[in-house]
């Protein structure tokens, strides 16, 4: 009898890093990373669950979900594998974290196909440190008492496990598949890697400068690479980056040699000048 | 010659006079900015004037657009310095000529004003005691922690 492969989407983390619930993050299509992750692990097992604290059953990302609530006393992405494995002693299960805006097709297909039942573990080698990757993987039942005691004895990290343990490493077949993405910074860099479209363009802008502003920045004028939509911000990049002492609340500003509106947006090529206080006369 | 303009040497009085000569006017009025020897109690040695010229040019032929459309003037003029200037020389001129002394009158008041707060020009000021500053520019902070303090 073949041995029945569950699968355990992790979303029980607090998110600290992210200042945000990761779960509920849509990064394509309007779906959530928790949604996205539930459906991409769907085909490769006889059912998918999302692993929750007793505090998120109802919360409206995950209650739509089969559910397994964390009954092991112990925190962090070892206690969901844990409860799976008490909730299901005889099945397999593919743990799959839901942060991992990357994660593609070929990734799980290749797990899938390779995964080896007759070993404790089958888990991807990080691409970045050589070591199990524990969130990407599939826990043979054997490691259930093992698992069960290594949390025992106060240990709670799922890598260290696999480590020990007698797991096959695959080679990931896209190294940045598992990357995950932590912090807001990551969120970043992933929401625009994944939508081209929406990456904030960069603009020429060239920037003249008059009297006590030619004196600090030590320039007439310059030729700037910027992010910034207005010329409100381009000053505030600015005023960083030269010293400014004059804030923009003092100032005027020119676009293409006339007076214009400070939330005017840039374009490429434009001319900016930022008028100090005037003194004619 | 456009009816306003810069200059970077000592203004030729004499001749912006003879070109508001006007035989249907009655009344010619100018106004002269000269440089003076002291400003909020520093004594001042020399002057910089510094323009920000392509849009002082467009504001400057707008405000005597405006003051020709407003007081029913024909012939008026501004000419500003630029570089650095010594005591006594004069940094602004205006002129206006009109059948009418009043309108001439307002027509120049109204030049010189619009000129000194519209006008992208910034004049550095070099003191006795070796500082020097940008007249507006470098007290705005000081200005700003006086209005805190006051609230």
């Amino acid at each position: 009898m073949t041995t029945p492969l569950l699968g355990l989407v992790l979303a029980g983390g607090r998110s600290t890093c992210m200042q945000r619930d990761k779960a509920a993050i849509e990064y394509r299509d309007g779906q959530t990373q928790l949604a996205a992750a539930v459906e991409a692990l769907r085909p490769h097992v006889t059912k998918v669950f999302v692993s929750v604290r007793e505090d998120q059953r109802t919360e409206p990302t995950r209650r739509h979900f089969d559910q397994i609530v964390d009954q092991v006393a112990a925190s962090g992405p070892i206690a969901g594998i844990a409860s799976a494995q008490a909730v299901a002693p005889n099945a397999a299960w593919w743990i799959l974290a839901c942060d991992l805006p990357f994660l593609d097709h070929a990734t799980l297909a290749n797990l899938a196909a390779r995964r080896d039942p007759d070993r404790d573990a089958t888990a991807y080698r990080s691409s970045h440190d050589g070591l199990p990757e524990p969130l990407c993987a599939v826990y043979e039942p054997r490691t259930r008492d093992a698992l069960a005691a290594y949390i025992a004895a106060g240990r709670h990290c799922p890598r260290k496990f696999l480590l020990r343990a007698n797991t096959l490493l695959l080679d990931p077949p896209n190294p940045r598949a598992l990357d995950n993405a932590n912090t807001t910074d990551d969120y970043w860099q992933a929401m625009s890697t994944l939508n081209p479209q929406l990456a904030v363009s960069q603009r020429e802008i060239r920037v003249q400068y008059f009297a006590i502003l030619r004196e600090q920045a030590g320039r007439r004028e310059e030729v700037i690479t910027t992010q910034a939509r207005t010329p409100r911000e381009l000053y505030d990049e600015l005023r960083g980056s030269h010293s400014f002492t004059l804030t923009a609340d003092s100032l005027r500003v020119a676009i293409n040699g006339d007076f214009a509106d400070w939330s005017r947006p840039l374009s490429t090529n434009d001319a900016v000048v930022f008028i100090p206080p005037v003194a004619g006369g | 010659m456009t009816a306003f303009s810069f200059s970077a040497e000592p203004i030729n009085i004499a001749s912006l006079n003879a070109s508001l000569r006007d035989v249907t006017c009655g009344g010619f009025v100018s106004f002269e900015g000269w440089v003076r020897d002291h400003n909020e109690g520093q004594r001042v040695t020399a002057l910089e004037y510094e323009a920000f010229e392509a849009l002082a040019l467009a504001e400057g032929q707008r405000v005597i657009a405006e003051a020709q459309q407003r007081f029913g003037v024909e012939n008026a003029r501004c000419v500003h310095r630029v570089g650095a200037l010594g005591l006594e020389e004069v940094a602004v001129w205006v002129g206006v000529s009109a059948p009418h002394r009043d309108e001439a009158f307002r027509a120049c008041r109204y030049i010189i004003d619009e000129v000194k707060h519209r006008l992208p020009i910034w004049k550095k000021e070099h003191y006795a005691n070796g500082d020097s500053g940008w007249v507006n520019c470098e007290r705005c902070a000081v200005h700003a922690h006086d209005h805190a303090s006051v609230a």
